[in-house]
């Protein structure tokens, strides 16, 4: 190839002591939890002290980590292999809980109750569409913080939620802090504060018409809620803000991941862009299920050619369905190499990494690890 | 409808077709074909998208889609060779809380308020599940659409396509009208999200799986059919997309897996189609059949596991040569075939 992208070293990135926190992300169905857990593992068994932070596993693998369980809290992967001095934990992220902890840390009992019991906290900690990433960034910030202050760990791998979009992990504590400075809020505050120089025209027009299309109690909820948490808010922004700027720094890496699908590489593509805008530390792309390369130089076009002559006369020769098999696996080689090497070619200072598709899924260490494996021994596999 | 189709449909009372699927799985690529396949014989299909990615817009090759309706191609021909029309929307939740503000509240000046506010940016982007009742509710309206109603230049559909979020989500997202309905007790929500939960729970919708081969995803539908079925919601078909090619035989498969394959055949065949046959030709084709082979016993068990399913099931091939325009209209005709549509 010779718009060959540099290689992604990912060994060199494990061991490197100033590598605090791995981000993976890149669209749904990649393989983002599988290259996060494979290179926590591989760190672990290179001597780093790590916590994987996972979201949604496919459920044998998280039973063969020991996470079977929704619990929050990280816990000990046995079986991995501690002779160099590291150690693994696993955890997978518990959406609500995780936000239940943060208002019960920043709010007194009697203010905390009252917060989780109204109907309007109960709907926005459990089913709101982004309040996954925000507690992912929430969780990532505790287990930082906590690292710090005991040392149990010196690498954080975060994987991030299957979002509708990759970028969503990013915005969202932007989107919060603009949320919470915004205008909205004080509309919503105006009552429990009593009749303030806010209450100008405009604010009763709007809750006129928050009351025409909520209902009165939908709107009295929100009012509640939202009077409930203004205490809160400052110290909420405040922690996302941080966590942004964790992300920012210099012991953050992330890793774009990606299958050779257009859509799969157009997000990553997008994500790197996003990246670099925003000054955030790109460690590379890891193209997830490449399919096997050829195992012979015979053209696609010479194999179909040929597996025509033969089944004119015969629909049922083995030896047609041999080339019409080798002509598919070669066109499906090209169509990835090209879309690669498209990306290669809008991005072509980011360290690559390639990884063959593995017969079936992976469900156990070993399987981990042989991902570990070939992530790190790109361009070194002969065939 | 009127229409004659090709043969009959499975799915004849069905004006709603939702298609979800794990990522990575083609979800996108069966809904445009679906729609294609639905709009023979002049009959109207909409196809909509709601996660904001211009997915159709790049299947079809065209510009970007607005938040309105645009005729973007013609169906798949009937045996008499008379098609029918595409239409594709692209629903952004922003759009679609402004229409429907005006179009039930008459709000006006409010509503340019409400967005000075912060108000349209508040429910679209962090109020729970206001999203997804606004992409909804705008299915339904295009769903429900009478004919020759308000509007008189608004087209009304023979049936509508949705590109559904994944698998993962679709029972929040299909659902989220009936939590709604129970978060406001009364008023013109829960009216509304009433409305459309009875819409998504009845005969004329269908949800459709894509899935591919594979363990995860197949794991994964066949937990969205059970999660499906107990939040009331009508399963359709499973399409398994992106299968294998079937260019060995069932016997030439045999002998591949078990190592049968007599090798100076299969030179002499070779030579006999005037292939150069060197040393190494004849091993290298056999070894990529065998990783063929064991793929495709992988296939063959997943297959199992969705037939065991007990819903109807329909194949696509994988393509090598990716997925336009004509592919499109290729995986139309296929799900035809077999009485998707």
């Amino acid at each position: 190839m010779n718009n060959a992208p540099p290689v992604l070293d990912v060994d060199a990135l494990l061991d490197d002591r100033t590598t605090q926190i791995i981000v993976c992300c890149g669209a749904g169905g990649v393989g983002k939890t599988t290259t996060s857990a494979a290179l926590a593992l591989r760190a672990a068994e290179r001597g780093r002290k790590v916590v994987v932070l996972t979201i949604d596993p496919a459920r044998r693998l998280a039973q063969s980590m020991g996470i079977g369980q929704l619990d929050n809290t990280p816990r000990p992967v046995a079986a991995v292999d501690a002779e160099s001095g590291g150690s693994l934990d696993a955890m997978m992220l518990d959406m609500k809980r995780t936000f239940d902890e943060v208002v019960e840390s920043q709010a007194s009992p009697e203010k905390a109750k009252q917060i989780l019991e109204n109907p309007f906290y109960v709907a926005l900690s459990s089913s709101f569409a982004g309040t996954q990433e925000y507690m992912a960034m929430e969780k990532l910030g505790q287990l930082h913080r906590q690292a710090l202050a005991d040392g149990s760990h010196d690498l954080i791998v975060v994987d991030t939620p299957p979002s509708r979009s990759a970028l969503d992990f990013l915005d969202a504590p932007e989107r919060l802090s603009s949320f919470l400075d915004g205008r909205f809020i004080r509309l919503l505050l105006a009552p429990a504060r009593g009749p303030a120089k806010l209450m100008t025209a405009g604010f009763s027009v709007v809750t006129n018409a928050l009351t025409k299309v909520l209902g009165a109690q939908v709107l009295r909820d929100m009012q509640t809620f939202v009077a409930a948490f203004d205490t809160l808010f400052g110290g909420f922004r405040q922690r996302a803000d941080k966590t942004f700027a964790l992300l920012q720094a210099d012991g953050t890496a992330f890793v774009v991941v990606a299958a050779p699908e257009p859509d799969a590489l157009r997000e990553a593509a997008y994500f790197v862009d996003r990246l670099t805008d925003d000054d955030m530390p790109l460690a590379g792309l890891v193209v997830n299920r490449a399919s096997p390369s050829a195992r012979t130089e015979l053209s696609a076009e010479a194999a179909i050619t040929a597996a025509d002559r033969l089944q004119s006369g015969d629909s049922s020769s083995l030896t047609a369905g041999l080339l019409r098999l080798h002509a598919d696996r070669v066109r499906i080689i090209e169509r990835e190499q090209h879309l690669r090497e498209r990306f290669a070619a809008a991005h072509p200072k980011v360290p690559t990494a390639v990884v063959p598709a593995m017969a079936s899924d992976v469900h156990d260490l070993d399987g981990l690890r042989a991902i570990g494996e070939s992530l790190s021994s790109q361009g070194s596999d002969g065939d | 409808m009127t229409a004659s189709a090709d043969r009959p449909d499975d799915w004849p009372k069905v004006r709603l077709h939702v298609v979800t699927g794990k990522g990575g799985t083609g979800k996108s690529t069966v809904a445009a074909a679906l729609a294609l396949a639905l709009a023979t014989s002049g009959r109207n299909v909409l196809l909509c998208e709601v996660e904001g990615r211009q997915g159709i817009a790049r299947m079809f090759d065209v510009d970007p889609l607005p938040y309105e309706e645009r005729r973007i191609a013609k169906g798949a021909p009937d045996r008499d060779g008379r098609a029918g029309q595409v239409h594709a929307l692209h629903i952004d939740p922003e759009s679609a809380l402004l229409e429907y503000l005006s179009m039930y509240y008459k709000l006006g000046r409010a509503g340019k308020a409400l967005d000075r506010f912060g108000v349209i940016d508040f429910a679209t982007t962090i109020a729970p599940g206001v999203r997804d009742v606004l992409l909804t509710g705008k299915v339904y309206e295009a769903v429900q659409r009478p004919r020759g109603g308000r509007h008189k230049d608004q087209i009304t559909y023979d049936a509508v396509v949705l590109d559904a979020p994944p698998t993962g989500r679709i029972c929040q997202f299909l659902g989220v009208n009936s939590e709604l309905a129970g978060l406001a007790k009364v008023g013109p929500i829960k009216t509304q999200a009433d409305k459309v939960m009875e819409l998504l729970r009845s005969p004329r919708t269908a949800v459709h799986l894509v899935t591919i081969l594979e363990e995860m995803p197949v794991q994964e539908t066949s937990d969205g059919i059970g999660e499906l079925r107990a939040a009331g919601l009508p399963v359709g078909g499973v399409v398994v997309n992106l299968v294998r090619p079937q260019d060995l035989s069932p016997s030439a498969l045999a002998q591949v897996r078990d190592d049968t394959v007599d090798p100076t055949a299969v030179t002499s065949e070779l030579t006999r189609a005037r292939v150069d046959v060197d040393a190494g030709l004849v091993g290298s084709l056999v070894a990529e059949a065998r990783d063929h082979a064991v793929r495709r016993h992988l296939e063959d068990e997943q297959r199992e596991l969705v037939e065991a399913e007990r819903v109807p099931t329909y194949e696509l091939p994988r393509l090598a040569s990716g997925i336009d325009q004509g592919a499109l209209v290729e995986l139309a005709e296929l799900l035809r075939h077999q009485g998707m549509a």
